[in-house]
């Protein structure tokens, strides 16, 4: 884990090395780039953050970008863009960084996703282009990679700030009409693809806010509402139309928009739903939340703003959270910047095994949030009036590997202790949310209630499309938008034939 | 979508009936689904109400409700032509309307308004209705003409017997199971209410749903907020229910749960509803 350092001696460093490159006359070679060293991403001081909703990371300097950038070997093989969900122009836009062409860095991205910003804070790149990116192949270590998911967040943040925001091209009309559901990651892909082709696009949002889980799941300090305000304002622009506090399904049948008002496709990106619990006793009890429940009111209703709001969050001491996955890092920061004095995230396997992004794992270990590995509960206790009190805990030991190649944890026999704990927040992920399929029974749905789609995106409905969690369970915002991709090609394929 | 108020009655002390332009939930909504609003778009609680009447022809639904929370208190406040931001609906599973034969529909305080689409839907099917309503005190009794209309029979009970019998709901609930063996008994309004009837039906192997009123926050099926023990598996009020089969709901459970915000919103009370309450008011002079 890295220590923090002053984001003043971020900048400092990085303005140090780029005067000496750029004093050079000769050509820099890839060796010489490669002993670049990773320019490291700033971040408010931990223990102020940790009482505060402001983003964590601020985003590289000017001059740490133009260094960052050079330190891309513009390699033939070009794995980064191959590792990309939606296939950005990787070295094409780094390489505009690296001559402070940073408006021309912006249309490169511009061209394969139109939410660059939030890709470039949310998405998980150590294990898609950073992964793969020849750099950290050849030092064998991710995190010695192109800091590509920093280069692009400066590149949109960039852009934004400048005002000078470039709206993408639209068709003309082409009389067609075609209906998005949800107003998360897929839906908005979708809606800007589908609108370049010049066809209608009203996008369905149940909420009053846009933005789905981006919305009311993922944070303010890791992704702020302004920069998806502004993303989705882009959108506007191009003419999508937004319709909020609208259910398909309850206010509006998917059957009668395509047939009562005529719409010619539909995209159902409704997301996931229904949070999974443990099953296990005590889940039922007073202080007992899904992450999604506990973030919902803390983000989308702000609860955050207790001087403000009129939506209550529990007040909590100890918190334990359950899950090692991203919403399990979120709802554990969360906990400690809304005034938890402790918060345990207790997790079945270890450190390694942890799915969550090594960027929010960090930052919640800065911030204090104690991690317990190698744990499980069996049991939430109560109090008289049926309020958590303390939680039993099992510890776990490493076994054989399983079916997904990671070691099996195994429960060790006796070892129960008590913890105590007034709240305990579950994050082990959500089941399919089941509105769409009630409302469509025609609609095929695997076992676990999510839709069914070919390759296409493409449901047993005519004219019906789907993507994002829906289909996928939950996943990530950037393997959401690469679903909608697919799904918007597919749509505008099938428009163009009628 | 939002909706305007075009009409607003006082029904009794705190409870207010209000009626909203809703063209696309009154051309949906079927009888005990529910609707989510928000006085305040930013900084509002969303709050679950159930519909209490609906013309989809004329495009509007009505809405009844007790002042007892932040966004209930302010609600009240609001005209005749005032817009309710953010109105969401209709949610949750309708209630099985068929013929079921003889059926009872039973109806406490509030709980009268949600049952009031309830007892119309079930006449128009067919079935032989017997509606019993009670409240603390007759002031406190609604819609009692509407339901006399509806029902082949109506009982009315208060606990102090200022109208109709001096009895709780249960004691003519369990005359009539007694008597009549219903086919069907519907009972809405407080928690503990609904426990008594079910406990009171049980003997009697009379199905018996219940309407829940749990605190949410979505009303979607995302937040998981609304989740209540049926049958010992757990169970979503919002996309589940809201109706359940009363013999398997755990009651106390449901009852701890719905005091989650008790002391929070006690404290609350002193600062921020007042002040959200105090600016309404001022900003109507």
């Amino acid at each position: 884990m890295t220590s923090w350092t002053d984001p003043e001696e971020l900048y400092q460093e990085g303005k140090k090395i780029l005067d000496e490159l750029k004093a050079r006359t000769d050509k820099i070679k890839p060796k010489e780039r490669m002993a670049i060293p990773r320019q490291l991403m700033p971040t408010q001081k931990p223990k102020v953050r940790a009482e505060n909703l402001c983003e964590v990371a601020t985003g590289f300097s000017e001059s740490q970008a133009v260094v960052e950038a050079m330190r891309c070997l513009d390699c033939k093989k070009e794995p980064c863009v191959a590792g990309c969900p939606v296939s950005i122009d990787i070295p094409g836009f780094i390489k505009k960084v690296a001559e402070e062409d940073f408006s021309g860095a912006a249309e490169v991205i511009k061209r394969t996703s139109l939410l660059p910003a939030i890709c470039g804070r949310v998405c998980p790149q150590e294990t898609q282009c950073e992964e793969v990116c020849t750099v950290s192949k050849s030092k064998k270590d991710v995190s010695k990679s192109v800091a590509i998911g920093g280069l692009e967040r400066f590149v949109a943040d960039r852009e934004r700030e400048s005002g000078k925001t470039q709206i993408p091209q639209v068709k003309p009309k082409t009389g067609k009409k075609v209906g998005v559901v949800g107003s998360g990651p897929a839906g908005l892909v979708v809606a800007a693809d589908v609108r370049r082709e010049g066809h209608e696009v009203i996008l369905f949002e149940a909420f009053h806010k846009l933005g789905g889980v981006m919305r009311y799941g993922i944070p303010e300090f890791r992704l702020p509402n302004s920069v998806v305000d502004q993303e989705i304002n882009l959108l506007k622009e191009m003419g999508v139309e937004f319709k909020t506090n609208t259910v398909i399904g309850r206010t509006r049948k998917i059957e009668d928009l395509i047939k009562k008002d005529g719409f010619d496709a539909i995209f159902v990106g409704s997301g996931a739903g229904l949070p999974l619990f443990l099953g296990i006793p005590g889940e039922e009890r007073v202080g007992v939340f899904a992450a999604n429940e506990y973030l919902t009111r803390a983000n989308l209703m702000r609860a955050f703003d207790k001087k403000k709001s009129q939506t209550p969050i529990y007040d909590s001491k100890h918190v334990v959270v359950l899950g090692g996955g991203n919403v399990a890092m979120d709802a554990s920061r969360m906990a400690l910047r809304l005034g938890a004095k402790k918060v345990s995230v207790v997790y079945r396997r270890t450190l390694e095994e942890m799915p969550a992004r090594n960027e929010e794992i960090e930052h919640a270990m800065e911030e204090g949030v104690e991690f317990c590995f190698l744990q499980n509960l069996l049991r939430i206790d109560g109090d008289d009036d049926g309020r958590v009190a303390s939680v039993k805990v099992q510890r776990y030991e490493l076994g054989e590997p399983d079916g997904s190649g990671r070691r099996r944890p195994v429960a060790i026999d006796g070892e129960i202790f008590t913890m105590e704990a007034d709240t305990v927040i579950v994050a082990i992920g959500n089941g399919s949310n089941p509105l769409i399929k009630q409302t469509t029974p025609d609609l095929e749905t695997n076992r676990w209630g999510n839709l069914v789609v070919d390759e296409n995106g493409k449901t047993n409905i005519d004219k019906v499309f789907a993507g994002g969690d829906i289909v996928l369970g939950a996943a990530t915002v950037i393997l959401a938008m690469g679903e909608g991709r697919k799904a918007a090609a597919a749509i505008n394929q099938m428009l163009l034939k009628n | 979508m939002n909706g305007t108020i075009i009409e607003k009655v006082n029904l009794t002390d705190k409870v207010w009936k209000v009626t909203v332009e809703a063209p696309m939930i009154a051309e949906e909504r079927k009888a005990g689904q529910f609707i989510m609003l928000q006085v305040d778009e930013e900084f509002g609680e969303r709050i679950p109400l159930t519909i209490a009447d609906a013309n989809a022809e004329n495009g509007w639904i009505s809405l009844i409700f007790q002042e007892v929370g932040h966004s209930t208190k302010a609600l009240a406040t609001m005209d005749v032509g005032d817009v309710i931001p953010v109105l969401v609906g209709p949610l949750g599973e309708p209630t099985e309307i068929k013929k079921f034969g003889r059926v009872v529909c039973v109806g406490g305080g509030i709980g009268v308004a949600p049952l009031h689409p309830i007892v119309q839907a079930l006449k128009k099917a067919g079935n032989h209705v017997t509606t019993i309503i009670g409240s603390r005190t007759s002031n406190l009794l609604i819609l009692e003409n509407e339901m006399t209309n509806w029902s082949d029979r109506l009982i009315t009970v208060t606990d102090d017997g200022s109208k109709g019998q001096k009895a709780r709901v249960t004691e003519p609930l369990k005359e009539v199971c007694e008597k009549e063996k219903p086919d069907l008994v519907v009972a809405i309004g407080p928690a503990i209410m609904m426990k008594f009837c079910a406990e009171t039906t049980r003997p009697y192997g009379v199905h018996t749903l219940v309407s829940l009123n749990t605190i949410m926050v979505d009303g979607t099926g995302m937040c998981g907020g609304c989740r209540v023990t049926v049958d010992n598996q757990v169970k979503f009020v919002c996309v589940d229910g809201p109706e359940f089969d009363g013999h398997k709901v755990d009651f106390e459970n449901m009852m701890a749960r719905l005091k989650s915000y008790e002391a929070m919103e006690k404290r609350c009370d002193d600062c921020n509803l007042n002040k959200a309450v105090d600016s309404i008011i001022k900003e109507r002079g």
